[in-house]
């Protein structure tokens, strides 16, 4: 078949040494595959094996040295009994909204007007950039000095305006939000240059069109800026939330889960079980794979949305 | 303009346009319209006027103020925190500026961090993860895009959809394989492999790669095969010279992904001789008092401020690659 399609082609311009296109195609497959081995194997042992050996643990238990042994559900028992399991959850959900508030609202917000400055743009850039270049531990390990409630900048500062001063990480009110602010403060500058760039990309038209018709400027920004980077906005949305569900090393360097689990994230709790509280593995993994189903879940929404978009 | 109303507002909006020719073409050279584009939200003639102006180096003036004090006066209250004593620091009110600098913390906190290992661990991380990454990815993407193998979509939509679970969740799991690699039974724990192979296995910088490599168009390279080049020859001497720009891209993202990761580095390189800098500052900041601490910090951060001022471009160029077409 594939050489009946071939014959005229081949007729109208022979070639000196025409090898079967059959041996081409094995040979051009063999070649690429040979290209291919070194990441399908990093990514086969590293990123999908990982996958399902998840899926796996978490119906087993194991420590390791023995053969694993298959335990049906008990591992997803163990984590629901746990009475940190609900409060890492709602942690984690309040984490995910405040982070959003902060770190989707406020970067947008800062982009559109960044984008409207004539001069210093390149410092402002630099500087709102500044922080997501350093290390997460740096940023970390600062503002934890900040939080002291003694020497601490952020306490320094309230009370030389005159205000109460605050717990920070040492209350349940404000352990959380002070690791938001953290967090935000980390991540702010990568937002804002992504929602820069799809602002540059809208076309001054459609404003000049938008002036004309008489619309203010909220409304240029309703009418125009905020349909123009609609699908940026819809993408950003669904990085931002499963950047946020892994929070990590805020609650594991400022509060160790607390005061009373009220900073414990699904991460962190995780974490706890397999490397804290004597290797349980199996109940680690169950964790970690309700947190991968819920993680999927918004990734399908996401997808969903941005079809509908296009 | 057109045939406006009454209202002052719009008034003066034609007052303004009654000079029409300049347009801000003044401001077009120094202010840095860099970017190429020319029309934003507020049209030039609404700054032109003697409010918008007014409201615009108030607002400029504003910004640049909050933005300073918002992100570097942290960093600068980190410098200034090292170089005070202890009873300085916990001085109420606290000193702007250090009463008598001292040089000598960040000489204490190299010692006491033990810096230069960590550095030196850290920087080779980095830079065997550059190569290997670079050498793998590119290979990958470049048979995915112009040798286009059997299966080569379904492949490519598995790196991708390794893109929606992030890497802590499988943190477990990788952590089972490190320990004992399937079939191979190689164990990996402080290896620098453990961090080597997991980078190589990126989906997106292969997909930044491939994008790239899919814009090159195919009649060069069929050219170069039909004159019997060998397909490593054609990637190594027309795609990669070529490519400069993505591959600045991709290396840049690897080095400051392995210099700024924490959680895999905690988990995989326990041992203090291996350790990276950001866990090995995470292990000894109980021990040390509040100015080591931020001495230490200052000395972690230097690397990575420097590589920002050297490829800012490359960076930022980056970031916006892969969400906006994405």
């Amino acid at each position: 078949m594939e050489t009946l399609t071939m014959e005229p082609k081949r007729q109208l311009a022979p070639r000196r040494r025409p090898p079967s296109k059959r041996r081409r195609a094995v040979r051009r497959n063999l070649t690429a595959y040979g290209f291919l081995c070194a990441a399908l194997f990093c990514f086969a042992m590293f990123a999908w094996w990982p996958i399902i050996r998840e899926v796996v643990l978490s119906f087993q238990q194991t420590n390791l040295v023995d053969p694993p042994t298959w335990v049906g559900l008990d591992n997803f028992r163990t984590v629901v009994d746990d009475p940190a399991f609900g409060q890492a959850w709602r942690n984690t959900l309040a984490f995910t909204l405040l982070a959003l508030l902060c770190g989707y609202v406020v970067p947008f917000a800062v982009a559109i007007v960044l984008n409207e400055l004539r001069h210093a743009r390149g410092y402002l850039r630099f500087v709102v950039y500044l922080p997501v270049m350093l290390p997460p531990i740096v940023s970390v390990l600062l503002f934890r000095w900040f939080y002291d409630p003694g020497p601490g900048l952020f306490n320094q500062v309230l009370d030389f305006v005159g205000l109460p001063t605050l717990a920070w990480l040492d209350s349940t009110d404000t352990a959380l939000i002070s690791l938001v602010i953290v967090a935000t403060w980390m991540n702010l500058g990568s937002g804002v240059l992504i929602y820069l760039a799809a602002l540059q990309n809208i076309p001054g038209d459609l404003y000049e069109a938008a002036e004309l018709d008489g619309a203010g400027i909220l409304k240029r920004i309703r009418h125009v800026t905020i349909p123009q980077t609609r699908l940026i906005l819809l993408l950003m949305l669904m990085l931002q939330i499963v950047a946020t569900m892994q929070v990590f090393i805020e609650p594991y360097m400022l509060t160790g889960g607390g005061p009373e689990n009220a900073t414990v994230t699904v991460a962190y709790l995780m974490y706890q079980y397999a490397f804290v509280y004597g290797g349980n593995y199996g109940a680690g993994s169950a964790l970690g794979l309700m947190l991968m189903v819920v993680l999927l879940a918004v990734a399908a929404v996401q997808l969903r949305l941005t079809r509908e978009e296009k | 303009m057109v045939n406006t109303t009454t209202r002052p507002e719009e008034a003066t909006k034609t007052g303004a346009a009654a000079r029409p020719a300049r347009r801000g073409d003044r401001k077009k050279r120094r202010g840095g319209w860099a970017d190429g584009h020319s029309r934003t939200i507020v049209s030039p003639l609404e700054l032109r006027s003697r409010w918008g102006r007014k409201i615009y180096w108030t607002l400029l003036t504003a910004i640049v103020i909050v933005f300073t004090l918002v992100f570097v006066f942290p960093l600068y209250w980190m410098v200034t925190g090292a170089m005070k004593t202890g009873e300085e620091i916990a001085q109420m009110p606290p000193t702007l500026f250090p009463k008598s600098p001292d040089f000598g913390v960040f000489a204490d906190a190299w010692e006491l961090f033990d810096i230069g290992t960590l550095l030196r661990n850290t920087v080779f991380y980095a830079v065997g993860a550059w190569l290997f990454a670079l050498a793998v990815d590119v290979s990958a993407a470049y048979a995915l895009s112009k040798l286009r193998p059997m299966l080569g979509n379904v492949i490519m939509a598995g790196m991708l959809a390794t893109l929606m679970i992030p890497p802590i969740v499988v943190m477990i799991p990788a952590y089972i394989t490190v320990t004992d690699v399937p079939i191979l039974g190689w164990h990996l724990l402080n290896s620098p492999w453990a961090i080597w192979f997991p980078v190589a296995a990126n989906g997106f910088n292969i997909f930044l790669l491939k994008r790239f490599f899919d814009s090159i168009p195919d009649e060069i390279l069929e050219a170069a095969e039909i004159d019997g080049v060998p397909p490593w020859r054609v990637l190594v001497s027309i795609v990669l010279p070529i490519s400069r720009p993505i591959l600045g891209v991709v290396s840049i993202f690897t080095v400051v992904l392995v210099f700024k990761d924490f959680v895999w580095p905690l988990l995989v390189l326990p041992d203090s001789e291996k350790m990276t800098i950001s866990v090995g500052l995470s292990q000894t900041a109980g021990a040390v008092t509040q100015n080591q601490i931020m001495a230490g910090l200052v000395i972690a951060s230097v690397p990575m401020i420097i590589v920002f001022f050297f490829f800012q471009r490359s960076i930022m160029a980056g970031l916006t690659a892969g969400s906006l077409k994405g």
